[in-house]
């Protein structure tokens, strides 16, 4: 049975099974084409109203959605925490009935609270698709992730995935580990145990290991995260230098990963810190391509969500 | 004025026995198998329970201060709803009860339009800032069964000890909300799976047992009455085991949420369970409901916690703490432990009279002739649905809300006169 999007959340992947995951791929597939064109248009959403809504600031991956729905002729409104109402104490409720009342028939929703997207979706009646709450979920950068090594590999399972950072604060891992499991690929995430939240191998089907060497060992895929500098003032770590002293990716520790290991971060990157620009760089890096692939993610599922007729 | 309670079940020293009540005056005059006097008001009970009046030695009625939460006259008709007729106001009401004035509002407000006894609580540092010692002893003067900082932890060892050491002077019973701050963080629920797997922040449950075990520790030291809060942890539990094995005026309550919800309740973000200290994991919920069995457990306290739609209806991290507990905790307690065959009726109904109690020291808890006629009559084979509409409480923040428990409660009695009436 073709698999149904037509009106769908995207509160995180434990809603979505390995088909429609897969099916999601395709259609970003097909999306990444037309990124690809001169003219990087077409107009299936011509007359729909997506809104991001981001109650927490992030340039980038709302630039990503708002292009998503440019490129398929969405009218995009952009709601920003810092320059609203939210900034005056309107709650979020009252927000999302406002917007509401402008005829929006999308949110993209970007907050440090785990959990609201349900909320935005509760208050409007609409289909939310969640673009990172607090550190609970970031569906399309899982999506757009695995859409980046289903492209190079071919397929998911089996491969050995290899996730090294502050694992605890990481919406990114959390998604990741539901659907790269969906795909048979096996995770190992490594970090100080500081940065690790408790009873992981039991929620997640994962490996957990504090050592670098053992966690890239025969690793077909690492992915590196953002060290923030703001642990070391909550006592979880005691310096960026220690922490790069064990965990960063370097050619040194990448040796114990296969030879042609596909080397990912979703951004920001702090070189030196998790990783080198030796490894950023480098040949096996498909980091600035994750980039690309989330636009077309992020359009596949707007596709998918508001046109309901499956079809590219 | 004369009430005879016929055709109803009487909770005589554990035992439901098939009796007729009457009541003169304020007073249980007559317990028996027939009673034969003319009565003003004779009620057919229906087959239906009578107990004594419920006792809840820890609940917030919001008023001074944030009276759209709940006030006395709501607090009070939502106790008697839920069958209590004497409940313990907490201090932290704005400004905070921690002077005899405050106090006296608090019982004048009570007397004028209580449907149930409230007994106040004081606070235990001035404005429950954990800086300064209250006047306690002026308070007690002025009526308080206890003092408490609750919903605030006292950080300072020093400060706490000097305090447990005032209140035994006294001989005032201290209520500690055992929370190290540091360790709690900016958690909203329990430390584990569901914190990770959510990506809420976590509670440990050390928060709360590190601090249990100072004030264990400095109470033993001080010779003062400690009660301990909502527990909520199999380790708690074994350091209050430990305590009482010793032989220290420890006691401890727990909620009835504490005893049927874990965090998995907490999945779907739902702003209902979140309160303090958080629902913690199944076996620390087994470990409370054994403790109950075992008596280790002192009673048990709803902590009726109010807040408004406005308030809870948010993000989850962005809600406040608590729910509200006067009108479902019989029923929740009924239907899923006594109903369950997991407690005995008379473990529930102990633990919501004579046991909170004997706790604070508090006149009721069980039918004796002689004793002011504060009843309430539940039918148990009914049900209750809790709904908006019917919740009496000013706040509906309750993890039951359109759910249908069974029992419900018919009339409750305070002094001989109905205060609630089922319609």
């Amino acid at each position: 049975m073709k698999p149904q999007f037509s009106g769908r959340n995207v509160f995180d992947l434990d809603d979505y099974s390995r088909e429609d995951i897969l099916y999601i791929l395709e259609a970003a597939k097909g999306m990444k084409e037309i990124n690809l064109r001169e003219y990087k248009k077409i107009p299936t959403l011509k007359g729909k109203t997506i809104c991001t809504l981001f109650v927490e600031n992030s340039t980038r991956t709302r630039m990503s959605f708002e292009l998503a729905a440019n490129r398929l002729s969405a009218d995009v409104v952009s709601f920003q925490a810092s320059i609203s109402a939210l900034q005056k104490g309107e709650s979020l409720q009252d927000t999302v009935y406002t917007l509401n009342a402008m005829g929006i028939d999308l949110y993209c929703l970007r907050h440090s609270s785990p959990g609201s997207p349900q909320l935005v979706h509760k208050y409007s009646g609409k289909p939310v698709i969640n673009g990172g709450d607090g550190r609970h979920a970031h569906p399309t950068q899982a999506l757009l992730d695995i859409y980046s090594i289903w492209e190079k590999k071919g397929d998911l399972n089996g491969l050995k995935v290899t996730i090294v950072g502050d694992i605890l604060h990481s919406r990114v891992v959390r998604s990741n580990l539901i659907g790269m499991a969906k795909l048979g690929a096996k995770v190992t995430v490594c970090g100080p145990k500081t940065l690790m939240p408790s009873s992981m191998e039991s929620v997640y089907d994962c490996r957990v290991e504090y050592d670098l060497a053992h966690a890239l060992h025969d690793a077909d895929v690492v992915m590196g995260l953002r060290m923030q500098f703001e642990r070391m003032s909550e006592g979880l770590f005691p310096s960026l230098e220690e922490y790069s002293k064990h965990y960063v990716l370097s050619s040194q520790t990448l040796k114990y990963a296969k030879p042609d290991a596909l080397i990912m971060h979703p951004g920001p990157m702090n070189r030196g810190v998790e990783i080198l620009p030796e490894i950023a760089d480098g040949a096996h890096s498909i980091i600035v391509e994750q980039v690309a692939n989330g636009v077309a993610v992020r359009m596949a599922l707007m596709f998918l969500i508001l046109s309901g007729s499956g079809k590219v | 004025m004369k009430t005879i309670i016929r055709n109803a079940s009487i909770y005589l020293d554990g035992k439901l026995e098939k009796k007729e009540l009457m009541i003169d005056g304020k007073r249980i005059a007559q317990i028996a198998n027939k009673i034969f006097d003319e009565a003003d008001n004779n009620i057919d009970a229906g087959g239906a329970c009578v107990f004594p009046g419920f006792i809840d030695i820890h609940a917030h009625l919001r008023d001074p201060g944030h009276t759209y939460k709940e006030d006395i006259r709501s607090g009070t008709l939502s106790a008697a709803k839920g069958g209590f007729t004497s409940i313990c106001a907490m201090p932290n009401t704005d400004p905070v009860t921690d002077n005899i004035a405050s106090v006296e509002y608090i019982q004048l407000r009570a007397k004028e339009h209580g449907s149930a006894r409230v007994y106040v609580i004081g606070a235990l540092t001035k404005h429950s800032l954990g800086e300064e010692i209250s006047e306690m002893a002026t308070m007690k003067s002025g009526g308080i069964v206890a003092v408490s900082d609750d919903g605030k932890c006292v950080q300072n060892a020093r400060l706490m000890l000097s305090c447990l050491r005032y209140a035994a002077n006294f001989d005032i019973p201290v209520i500690i909300h055992p929370e190290d701050y540091a360790l709690a963080g900016s958690g909203q629920i329990n430390s584990g799976k569901v914190s990770t797997r959510t990506g809420l922040s976590g509670i440990t449950a050390l928060a709360e047992e590190v601090v249990i075990a100072r004030d264990i520790m400095l109470a033993e030291s001080a010779g003062a009455k400690l009660h301990i809060a909502h527990i909520s942890t199999a380790r708690a539990l074994q350091l209050v085991q430990q305590a009482k094995d010793r032989g220290l005026a420890v006691t401890c309550e727990v909620t009835p949420h504490h005893l049927v919800l874990t965090d998995e309740a907490c999945m779907d973000f739902d702003t209902n369970t979140k309160m303090k200290p958080p629902l913690r994991c199944e076996n620390d919920r087994l470990a409370c409901i054994q403790a109950l069995k075992d008596g280790l457990i002192d009673c048990i306290a709803t902590d009726h916690a109010p807040h408004a739609d406005f308030e809870k209806e948010r993000e989850f991290d962005h809600a406040p703490f608590g729910i509200i507990g006067f009108e479902t905790a019989f029923g929740i307690l009924y239907d899923r432990l006594v109903k369950t065959e997991v407690i005995e009726l008379s473990t529930l109904v102990d633990n919501l009279t004579k046991k909170p109690a004997k706790v604070l020291n508090l006149p009721g808890g069980e039918i004796l002739i002689g004793a002011k006629a504060d009843l309430t009559i539940i039918d148990l084979n009914a049900s209750t649905t809790y709904t908006k509409e019917n919740i009496l409480s000013k706040s509906k923040n309750t993890p039951w809300l359109d759910q249908t428990l069974a029992s419900k409660v018919l009339y409750t009695f305070k002094s001989g006169i109905i205060c609630y009436k089922d319609k």
